[in-house]
């Protein structure tokens, strides 16, 4: 597994929001390590759950040894949070917000340039390692431990794909969601990258979607570097050019960030490509049996 | 958001990046009074609608003298353009822009995009003005000169020199190309820009900088704290249908297909279409209800998909996590009693409570057709259109 593990001690920024509050329960509920949350202006008081509450993250680092944080602020102030967490020198802080001005991302990108901190997001459902944690709002019940990585620009999407892993008994190492937008922490190649050196992990799948290259970029960095199989599901080959398909990052612009630019990309690589989103678990099946 | 070039060149001016007099018009008559007002004999008029090759349509005009204004606003007012950005329906021309005919010496072209892959704002200039810019960075990109600006520190004078000298500019111009890219960063940063376009950016006869075309879009994510360009939106430049969905916080795009779609989640959404795809039928739309699927964003979804008369079978698909199977099948079934649906639907639920989900959809007194698996659901909506 990557990121998450056992000595993933968890800071929750915007633990009193709703939002914030109702996926902190489900987070100890998982048996994430909930060790602080963090409110300005609520610091010393409890959650209903016994999580103590913080005025900055420093204080939840420095009193609860709080490692990764997840935020769930609302988007005019998620940028600060971030740098806020990245201040406090935590590893991991990832971000589940979506909506956040990309100008504000464009400052929180060059702010996290010489520092320590890996970020996940923002707008994504978070990292889960089956057994160990999960951080975010995807539904644990559906993942398995096993030692297959996952890694996705999607939310419901990588569900889907972890379902049709699960239920043909493949179970996952660690599932990432990168996020939906177009400026984000840790895209595929750096995930790629710590997959790769994970003796945990066998193989991975990627999903895709229309806009930006990243997944042109990872599947030339991939066919160089990565030592295991990947599975790849692109979703978008029906979206029309110039329209933004939900996700502020999922837009085809001056003919760029094609669906089909980006399969012709990855099987160029070596890369198995499923032309279905049913078809995610079968192919990763038949990979692994090989 | 996309803006008008008028509305473009109204930030543009309040941000003293010059551009041509000129003004709106919403008919012949105030075409007229805009061209009287200019101090010129030569004027252009130019249909507003938001989508580019509107010269190669008809929708750019010279006229050489008032009569040729009403002659031409006449024209163009209520002709539908079709260009290589409209799709084949077409745009109706609502609104015009008169301004002063400009000599033109050099046509240029000048931008800011983000760049993705250093998240970061990119200054782009270009010799090669009043060509499809697209067509410039795939044949010739290195005609395509970037500077990179820095978060926090902004355009730096010497970058803007540097573009400046890359255009080909000399002596005064280019302290007046700088100060025009220090203005034009000004209106793009003030105003949550995700992209500026001058194409043309000219060099006049007697020399000086200025921006003959203006296209802005902004960050939807910032309109927030951007009322005053939110100001701008014009709701006639949209599919009335997704203007209503994003009155109910639904994302909805409307297609050309028959198979109506309604999903949880972006990724999902899509997904859902390239499916209906592959097993031979076409996506109505792109429809995602987000994390909540309560009996009002399903009735308001069922609204705006059946408002589409090509649909000919609706596809739920529903992952559920934390939002629960079961709720999900009792507001399909709610919805169905406000919104009357005439045609098939394919139900598939997966996730949490998917069983009793389904159980609820199959003892309901609709009759829905009931799929487990994403492959399954696509199977029979694609079968019920050929029935």
């Amino acid at each position: 597994m990557i990121l998450v593990n056992n000595d993933t001690k968890l800071v929750v920024q915007g633990i009193t929001g709703s939002e914030g509050s109702f996926h902190t329960e489900q987070m100890l509920e998982y048996g994430t390590k909930v060790v602080a949350g963090v409110t300005p202006g609520k610091g010393g008081q409890t959650t209903e759950t016994g999580v103590p509450i913080f005025n900055t993250v420093q204080e939840a680092r420095d009193k609860a040894q709080a490692n990764t944080s997840v935020i769930f602020v609302p988007p005019p102030f998620a940028a600060d949070a971030i740098m806020e967490a990245v201040d406090a020198e935590l590893d991991l802080v990832i971000c589940i917000t979506e909506g956040i001005p990309t100008a504000d991302m464009v400052k929180v990108h060059a702010y996290m340039a010489d520092k320590k901190t890996r970020m996940v997001g923002p707008n994504c459902p978070g990292v889960i390692s089956p057994g160990a944690g999960k951080i975010g709002i995807m539904p644990g019940f559906i993942h398995q431990e096993g030692k297959v990585g996952v890694i996705s620009r999607s939310g419901t999407l990588t569900y889907e794909a972890v379902h049709q892993l699960s239920s043909r008994g493949i179970g996952q190492s660690t599932c990432i969601g990168i996020g939906g937008d177009p400026i984000i922490g840790s895209n595929f190649i750096d995930l790629l990258n710590l997959f790769n050196q994970d003796d945990g992990t066998d193989a991975v799948v990627m999903i895709g979607e229309i806009g930006g290259t990243a997944e042109e970029e990872a599947a030339e960095w991939a066919q160089k570097h990565f030592t295991k199989p990947i599975v790849a599901f692109i979703a978008g080959t029906t979206a029309p050019p110039g329209r933004r398909m939900g996700h502020a990052g999922a837009i085809i612009s001056g003919g760029k960030g094609t669906a089909s630019d980006k399969i012709a990309a990855l099987k160029a690589a070596g890369i198995a490509v499923s032309e279905s989103p049913a078809g995610i678990g079968e192919l990763m099946e038949e990979i692994l049996k090989k | 958001m996309n803006i008008h070039e008028y509305q473009a060149k109204e930030i543009f001016r309040k941000y003293n990046v010059p551009v041509p007099n000129g003004g709106v018009a919403y008919s012949a008559e105030e075409a007229l009074n805009v061209a009287k007002s200019l101090d010129s004999n030569i004027f252009v008029v130019k249909a507003q609608i938001h989508a580019g090759g509107r010269g190669k349509a008809g929708g750019v005009k010279i006229a050489k003298n008032l009569d040729e204004v009403t002659l031409y606003a006449n024209e163009i007012l209520g002709k539908t353009l079709i260009t290589h950005q409209t799709g084949l329906a077409g745009k109706t021309v609502g609104r015009l822009l008169v301004e002063e005919g400009i000599d033109i010496a050099r046509e240029l072209y000048m931008g800011i995009v983000l760049d993705r892959q250093t998240g970061q704002f990119v200054f782009m200039v270009s010799i090669e003005g009043g060509m499809e810019i697209e067509k410039v960075a795939s044949e010739t990109p290195e005609k395509i000169i970037k500077e990179w600006i820095e978060p926090g520190m902004g355009l730096q004078a010497f970058q803007a020199r540097k573009l400046a000298y890359a255009l080909g500019l000399q002596g005064v111009q280019v302290r007046e190309a700088v100060k025009f890219m220090f203005a034009l960063w000004n209106a793009f940063n003030a105003s949550d820009a995700s992209l500026v376009e001058i194409n043309p950016l000219v060099v006049t006869g007697s020399g000086h900088v200025m921006a003959l075309d203006a296209k802005m879009n902004f960050d939807d994510n910032a309109l927030y704290r951007q009322a005053e360009i939110f100001k701008y939106r014009d709701l006639s430049e949209e599919e009335p249908s997704e203007v209503e969905a994003s009155s109910y916080n639904l994302n909805y795009i409307k297609l050309d297909g028959n198979v109506g779609c309604m999903v949880n989640g972006a990724g999902l959404a899509m997904g859902t279409m390239d499916i209906i795809k592959l097993y031979g039928g076409e996506p109505a739309n792109f429809l995602d209800v987000g994390g909540v699927a309560n009996p009002d964003t399903v009735s308001n979804g069922f609204r705006i998909i059946m408002s589409d008369s090509n649909v000919k079978a609706v596809l739920i698909n529903i992952f559920g996590g934390i939002v629960r199977c079961d709720r999900v099948a009792m507001g399909i079934i709610l919805a169905l009693e406000k919104v009357k649906v005439s045609v098939p639907i394919v139900v598939r639920l997966a996730g949490t409570n998917a069983e009793e989900g389904a159980r609820l959809l199959a003892n309901s007194d609709i009759d829905f057709i009931v799929a487990t698996s994403l492959a399954e659901a696509a199977e029979k909506v694609t079968a019920a259109i050929k029935e």
